[in-house]
């Protein structure tokens, strides 16, 4: 082989291997890309029946509830115009709690969304930007408890 | 008067170093040599005046003076003085400052340790170091002061987030940035190769290690970032693709790849267009990774609060490097050509492919911590791109490359013959795979997923590989060079770190219990037996402490205690997890809460081999700092510039 030649080949490979990896990139890409919605957009049916994706909304004051002993734990949670039921099994983050602003991800299961990973972030004053996003476009706000 | 001190030194070191970056690069286009040293001289004073505004920021910290805001904001007459020190870089304006002393400090090491550099070049370099200083002193002048007054003055500070009271955090910052702000060095040599127009052999000897070091810290700051979500922050994970996380790997990766470029361009004259590219991409993805940070675009954990006007100033500042350098790039790279040719097997084209999947996986890491923003700009929808996306696509183009790896650094430049290298290699990858296996059966007793055993294999080949070198020499009496003895401890931390994620992956176990006293859960053949729980004063936290102890088989492992802390000022709820180390896994007990009739719940996990992932960073920074410190790269530069044509191809 003359050495353009091999130089041919060598290009080839990469080629062929950059293609294969981007088919299975992209592959990767389309199964793992979660969505945001915030409970409006739930209750008005935006959301792809059996889909996962996330929702995020202040945590209402008054709605945790779980039975003493029990892992298993349900709150709603608000954008203030409408509100969505949650449930979930497992440990809570530490700064989950009723008025904060929290995300969830998991999927509708009847009228309930049922989250596999609840996540609040670190830092009390600390809001989700997507959830102070959807707070402010949302008119109803004013009425937010302080 | 002491904080306004701060503002008039940074203010001083602006204006020095504006005169660091005219007299570099002027005086060394018109050849000045007062000039020149003008711009040294520079370098020394930005130093000392930076460092001036640092200690006084740590001063008003140390002094609790409430009527800064940033003290106010970030520190607390309660807080331990190791935290008080360390909030110097615990929020947006402090971090900011630590960037740029940073910089001055790498820019001052550049100057003293480059007696052999031609002076023109010296000049050069520390101009373009000027520039970047600039950037960001009037970054931090114009729109993060840590010197802003509050009027009136608080009573008292509202306390450092109680998830930054960490040693490991304390460290984790400023070993980050020395990595991160060190790829300003490698840009700073590139954009002087291009500005000069030549790029030969010593060039690359010159820059090498500098980016070994930069490399070294960042290694070093990824591993103890990593460490500290462990423990910390991820209730048990160690890399959770967060976005500020791969803002430093990205980096991480492109510096990875430069420095085996740099190889080639030192030993060979060859790939010098694409070694200053990835230069700028090193540079470039680090200053990406402080425009996500510091603009509050992102989701994340370290997303400090979001101010517009830092965004878009850092975002100038990200064009102008970016676009500067590319504009220069495509205007002098031509002139700087590679010369020679390779065979298809040689230590040239595995290097090749080391770059190119390095620089795929960045890439691939890049567009899915991008994506979410792009279509959030677009207002296309918000969206996230999940863990496992992240996963296949590093592993995609990694895992051949461990592989690689292996095979690689036994081949010759030009034409590899493997020689009695070769037959070893064979050897190992058997002994490998049946080793691998009996890990998998013998101690897990189960193989889990394929992946389980290449991982182990892969890893396993990678540490007998890396060992045959420094072993034949050692048997035949034969000095080794730093640098090979440094390259075979740093792929030697690649199969560490291989077979502790492996192992981790494929056999951990995690469970969310709810336990009342006395009660037991048992996972991975370990019982945990929940002992209760009592009141516990720190000194700026009260917490509920409690006890579980752990059997295997009826027999005492160990007793561990998990603390729920609420700290008194921000009266944030934290977890401090409970953790037996052993060689060979982790005992993770997490405290959750009260459940109401006895019960607490806790989450449980089994970590097998999971400190070999930091303990392999670790060697992998080890082996930078062995390379690093090869005899050749202190020998005068300007002696003997050794031609790169001396090895090139017929």
């Amino acid at each position: 082989m003359t050495p353009r030649r091999r130089r041919l080949w060598l290009v080839v490979g990469i080629v062929a291997g950059v293609g294969l990896a981007a088919v299975v990139a992209l592959k990767a890409f389309d199964n793992n890309l979660t969505y945001f919605y915030d409970p409006s957009q739930v209750v008005a049916g935006q959301v792809p029946v059996g889909r996962v994706f996330r929702i995020g909304g202040m945590v209402t004051r008054g709605s945790v509830e779980r039975s003493p002993g029990s892992l298993e734990v349900r709150f709603v949670i608000t954008d203030f115009a409408h509100s969505v039921p949650v449930r979930y099994t497992g440990l809570l983050p530490d700064l989950f709690r009723e008025g904060q602003g929290i995300i969830a991800h998991g999927r509708m299961n009847g009228g309930e969304f049922v989250a596999d990973e609840v996540l609040a972030k670190h830092d009390e004053k600390y809001m989700p930007p997507e959830v102070a996003k959807s707070l402010k476009n949302n008119p109803a706000t004013a009425e937010r408890p302080q | 008067m002491i904080p306004e001190l701060g503002t008039l030194a940074l203010a001083i070191a602006l204006v020095l170093s504006l005169a660091q970056a005219g007299f570099g690069l002027f005086g060394a286009h018109t050849e000045r040599l007062g000039w020149m040293q003008a711009a040294r001289s520079a370098v020394t004073g930005v130093w000392l005046f930076v460092a001036l505004a640092f200690g006084v920021l740590v001063f008003t910290l140390v002094t609790h003076d409430f009527s800064v805001t940033y003290v106010a904001q970030n520190s607390n007459s309660a807080l331990p003085l190791l935290y008080r020190v360390a909030a110097a870089w615990g929020a947006h304006e402090g971090s900011l400052l630590l960037w740029t002393l940073i910089l001055a400090t790498w820019a001052l090491l550049v100057s003293v340790f480059s007696a052999g550099l031609p002076s023109v070049f010296r000049a050069r370099v520390l101009g373009v170091l000027g520039l970047v200083g600039s950037g960001f002193l009037a970054f931090t002048l114009l729109t993060s002061s840590p010197f802003a007054r509050l009027i009136p003055a608080a009573p008292d500070g509202a306390d450092l987030n109680p998830i930054l009271q960490d040693p490991a955090l304390a460290a984790h910052p400023p070993m980050l940035y020395m990595g991160y702000v060190g790829t300003a060095v490698a840009f700073a040599f590139a954009v002087a190769a291009m500005l000069s127009g030549r790029l030969d052999a010593a060039w690359a000897r010159w820059t090498r290690p500098w980016t070994v070091a930069a490399w070294m810290c960042l290694t070093v700051g990824i591993a103890l970032g990593s460490w500290w979500a462990y423990y910390e922050l991820g209730w048990g994970g160690w890399w959770f693709w967060d976005p500020v996380e791969n803002a430093s790997f990205m980096p991480w990766l492109a510096t990875t790849a430069l420095i085996h470029s740099l190889a080639v361009t030192e030993k060979r004259g060859l790939f010098k267009q694409w070694t200053l590219l990835l230069a700028i991409f090193a540079f470039s993805l680090s200053l990406l990774g402080t425009f996500l940070v510091r603009s509050g675009v992102l989701v994340s954990v370290h997303a400090f609060a979001a101010d517009p006007s830092r965004g878009l100033f850092i975002l100038g500042l990200l064009m102008f490097f970016i676009v500067g350098s590319l504009l220069l790039y495509a205007f002098r790279a031509a002139s700087l050509k590679s010369e020679g040719g390779f065979a298809v097997v040689s230590r040239e084209s595995f290097l090749l492919l080391n770059n190119a999947l390095l620089v795929a996986a960045a890439g691939l890491i890049l567009v899915g911590t991008l994506w979410p923003l792009l279509m959030d700009v677009l207002s296309l929808g918000k969206i996230s791109v999940g863990p496992p996306y992240f996963n296949v696509v590093f592993l995609v183009p990694t895992l051949p490359l461990v592989v690689l790896v292996g095979i690689g650094m036994h081949a010759t430049w030009q034409r590899a013959r493997l020689g009695y290298r070769g037959r070893w290699l064979v050897m190992i990858a058997g002994v490998a795979l049946v080793a691998a296996w009996g890990i998998a059966f013998g101690a897990y007793r189960q193989s889990g997923l394929a992946l389980t055993l290449v991982g182990f294999t892969a890893g396993l080949f990678v540490i007998g590989s890396a060992l045959v070198e420094p072993w034949q020499r050692l048997r035949h009496r034969q000095p080794l060079s730093r640098a090979a003895l440094g390259m075979a401890i740093a792929h030697l931390g690649i199969g560490i770190f291989v077979i502790g994620v492996t192992g981790v992956t494929s056999y951990k176990v995690e469970k969310d219990v709810s336990l009342g006293v006395g009660q037991s859960a048992e996972i991975a053949g370990y019982r945990f037996t929940f002992l209760g729980t009592h009141p516990v004063t720190g000194p700026n936290y009260e917490a509920i402490e409690g006890r579980v102890a752990i059997s295997r088989e009826g027999k005492p492992v160990t007793e561990l205690r998990t603390q729920k802390r609420t700290y008194r000022v921000q009266r944030n709820p934290m977890t401090q997890a409970g953790i037996a180390v052993a060689w060979n896994r982790d005992l993770f007990v997490a405290l959750g809460e009260d459940l109401g009739a006895g019960q607490w719940s806790m989450r449980l996990q089994y970590k097998p081999l999971v400190r070999y992932l930091w303990i392999g960073a670790l060697v992998m920074a080890f082996g930078g700092l062995i390379a690093m410190l090869d005899r050749r790269y202190r020998r005068s530069a300007a002696a003997t510039p050794e031609p790169a044509a001396d090895a090139r191809a017929p």
